[in-house]
């Protein structure tokens, strides 16, 4: 730690004004930002009581704990919750939206009063699925795949279908904020190349939101059409074609892995540069390779469908623009490993955190492979090794950078620092439930267990109980920060401007930062992680 | 009805810039230019939202041809086409509203509007008139619907689309009048001039989308089946 200025007890973004209204109100981009954690945090624990339930039903090869129908509603339900209500929004709509505009040294994001609205919109969406939960649940799986969501599912695949297209708009609204911002708020002397790597990030994932998205909305449009009408859009019996609908779904749902896992990789390129001390090595490689993901991603939609009925051309075509996802996510590896050498790296709660995300990214990335080559996509396709790589991306990924992410701006969000000791306990705790919660899935898949079955063979109880054991060791990881982290947001003690010694302009402004973020508009005249030109400025030199 | 009393010069009034400006912008030219990003970048999402629909009009019709071409020869030309003319006309009327604004003509601002607004109105007129009758004529799709068709499904699936499609249109219209009439009243208070102007522009760039999406529906439901009628 430096010998930071005194603490003031100056006004700031959280004492300025004081009561329920003025965070129902406000349109504080970074009052919005803690909105969000509220929400996403309890839609989080809704999806992971889910799991839990489902963990649970696992332990023994029968169905005791609960019928196979409502099974198949648990993981019905903890797939929405968790893709739309957690991972989507999670770090562009917390993080995002508290850093951004720091980050580039503007008061706020460009529309404020959107930003407001979106979570409004969301939580809106988030009511109506909660609704249909409560009224009984869903059973199609996360996907709505037709004809079973617009035919032959009695539940309320309509309601489920709704908050979800609700929620998208909120997405809509909040990647066109993201993107109007970067573009036109920047402070004197940020050009785009000197900007975080975590704006780069952002900005692809922003892009992926506005363009993929409204697809989402029309194609969810399509299946309550069809189930409120009675007429055939996905019905082949009514002159419909089934498989248009996974093609307009997977269209969204792909790059949306990207809008998961894209933010992950922006969290982590800031976190690998601040703890090794170090710019992150080919810094403008790791930008585009970001905008490349995003492209790419549009590309590749169609490794969904290896199995549903496609031509062996289109397939092969598909299979190759999937491995093309790994140059670019390859470049990120290697330059974030390759960052690390001949740094002065020191291990905080966040940077244990970056560290598993790059190695279980690594592992999720390489299965992803597995699964992109058609011949071994269709002897593990809809088995646990699908289920374990995609946990891999979005839990070991996305989760992980998440919660890294939320300690390493705790001090800046929260104005107080976190317990060291226990966070990295707990990100220790992370780590090992997540593996052996995972791990084993990727056996069970490859020795042939289908994913979504109640019930099953008396031989794979043994990985399925270590499996549920690691689930129940995750959960204590997840529980233990939303207890310190709460704790710490009265208790703690208090954080200087930049605890980390980081370069970024969200550090160069008093923790809480005041409403308008900056007591006079930064100009910048150096690039990002620029450890040299800031030697001083940070009490390196 | 554009302001009666009609105010002082809008430029000369102190404060009113000032009042427009919102706070966490430098200068009001950045404001603006975000501003209009933030409505190109809407659009791009709109352009996705259409697209979509597009794109599975299309499959269908690959997959029905004929049943297009016949479902196509069921609309009413005329009142497609005089659609057509009336909301390009509005595109003119918007584009000259957006100019008014510009040279802080507020008076012509508020009259202009006024009519983009009306013929906003016929367009929605003629186009119920048109669900009416096809409704009547047992082609609404679901349990309304009924043909003797030998492909029943691939007529169906084209009056799903028609209606979607249209529907979809006919909802951002029925938003973009909305969203004029508001204009309207903030011009009739006196809050634009040849400073401040930009949702003026902005919207403007939205009702020329809506108009020009209509412009590939005519072409893709009217116009397949013309040459059946013989």
């Amino acid at each position: 730690m430096i010998a930071a200025p005194e603490v003031t007890t100056e006004r700031n973004y959280l004492n300025e004004k004081e009561g329920v209204l003025s965070w129902l109100l406000t349109t504080d981009h970074k009052r919005i930002g803690l909105l969000y954690v509220a929400s996403i945090t309890g839609f989080f624990f809704v999806g992971g009581l889910f799991a839990l339930l489902m963990r649970l039903e696992l332990l023994t090869p029968r169905t005791d704990l609960v019928s196979a129908e409502t099974y198949n509603k648990l993981f019905t339900m903890h797939g929405i919750i968790m893709v739309w209500f957690f991972l989507i929004p999670s770090i562009p709509a917390t993080l995002g939206n508290f850093v951004i505009p720091l980050m580039i040294g503007a008061k706020d994001l460009a529309f404020p009063k959107l930003n407001l609205a979106s979570w409004y919109i969301f939580n809106l969406g988030g009511i109506v699925t909660l609704w249909a939960i409560v009224q009984g649940g869903v059973d199609t799986g996360w996907t709505f795949y037709t004809p079973l969501s617009t035919t032959y599912s009695t539940t309320y695949v309509i309601a489920a279908a709704m908050g979800v297209f609700i929620s998208g708009f909120s997405s809509i609204l909040t990647g066109l904020n993201f993107i109007a911002t970067i573009h036109r708020m920047r402070c004197p002397g940020l050009t785009w190349f000197r900007l975080p790597l975590f704006i780069w990030s952002m900005y692809a994932t922003s892009l992926v939101l506005v363009i993929a998205t409204p697809v989402l909305a029309i194609t969810l449009l399509m299946v309550a059409v069809e189930r409120i009408f009675q007429v055939g859009i996905f019905d082949p019996a009514l002159g419909g074609d089934p498989l248009l609908f996974q093609h307009m779904f997977w269209f969204y749902s792909h790059p949306a892995v990207y809008v998961m896992v894209l933010p992950g990789m922006a969290v982590v390129s800031d976190l690998v540069a601040v703890y090794s001390r170090k710019p992150v090595f080919g810094y403008t490689a790791v930008a585009f390779s970001s905008l490349g993901i995003a492209i790419v991603g549009f590309l590749v939609w169609g490794h969904h469908m290896f199995v549903a009925g496609q031509s062996v051309d289109s397939a092969l075509t598909f299979s190759i623009l999937s491995y093309m996802v790994a140059i670019p996510s390859a470049i990120k590896v290697f330059n974030w490993t390759a960052t690390l050498y001949k740094g002065s790296v020191s291990w905080e709660t966040p940077m244990l955190y970056a560290i598993g995300f790059i190695g279980l990214f690594t592992i999720g990335g390489m299965t992803g492979l597995f699964l992109a080559a058609l011949g071994l996509d269709v002897h593990v396709t809809d088995t646990y090794f699908v289920v374990a790589h995609f946990h891999y991306i979005m839990v070991g990924g996305a989760v992980m950078a998440y919660l890294g992410g939320i300690h390493y701006w705790w001090p800046k969000i929260s104005g107080r620092m976190y317990p060291e000791g226990l966070a990295k306990l707990s990100a220790l705790i992370v780590f090992l439930g997540f593996n052996l919660t995972f791990f084993p899935q990727f056996i069970l898949g490859y020795l042939g267990m289908p994913r979504r079955y109640a019930a099953y063979p008396d031989e794979f109880q043994v990985l399925h109980v270590l499996s549920t054991g690691g689930a129940s060791i995750l959960g204590v990881g997840y529980v233990l920060p939303l207890i310190y982290l709460t704790w710490s947001w009265r208790y703690a003690p208090k954080a200087p401007p930049n605890p980390w010694r980081a370069t970024g302009l969200e550090w160069q402004t008093p923790s809480p930062p005041p409403v308008h973020n900056f007591e006079e508009t930064p100009v910048v005249t150096y690039g990002a992680y620029d450890y040299e030109a800031l030697k001083e400025k940070l009490g390196l030199g | 009805m554009a302001s009666t009393t009609s105010p002082p010069p809008p430029d000369v009034l102190p404060g009113r810039e000032e009042l427009a400006h919102r706070e966490h912008f430098a200068t009001p030219e950045q404001q603006r230019e975000t501003a209009m990003a933030g409505m190109w970048i809407f659009l791009a999402t709109e352009i996705m939202m259409f697209g979509a629909l597009f794109m599975a009009y299309t499959v269908y019709r690959l997959g029905h041809p004929l049943a297009f071409a016949e479902g196509s020869k069921d609309m009413e030309i005329v009142l497609g086409s005089i659609n057509t003319a009336i909301l390009i006309t509005s595109s003119f009327t918007m584009a000259l509203a957006a100019l008014a604004a510009q040279e802080g003509n507020t008076r012509l601002l508020g009259w202009l509007l006024i009519l983009t607004i009306l013929i906003g109105l016929a367009f929605l007129g003629i186009k119920f008139t048109e669900y009416y009758n096809h409704y009547q004529d047992h082609k609404a799709p679901g349990v309304w619907f009924e043909s003797n068709l030998s492909d029943r499904g691939g007529l169906e699936m084209f009056y799903v689309f028609y209606f979607i499609m249209t529907g979809l249109h006919a909802i951002h219209m029925i938003i973009g009048i909305g969203i004029l009439f508001v204009l309207w009243l903030m011009t009739l208070f006196g809050r634009f001039s040849r400073v401040y102007h930009s949702p003026v522009i902005v919207c403007g760039l939205y009702w020329g989308f809506v108009d020009i999406v209509w412009v590939f529906l005519f072409a893709i439901f009217y116009l397949p089946g013309l040459h059946l009628h013989g």
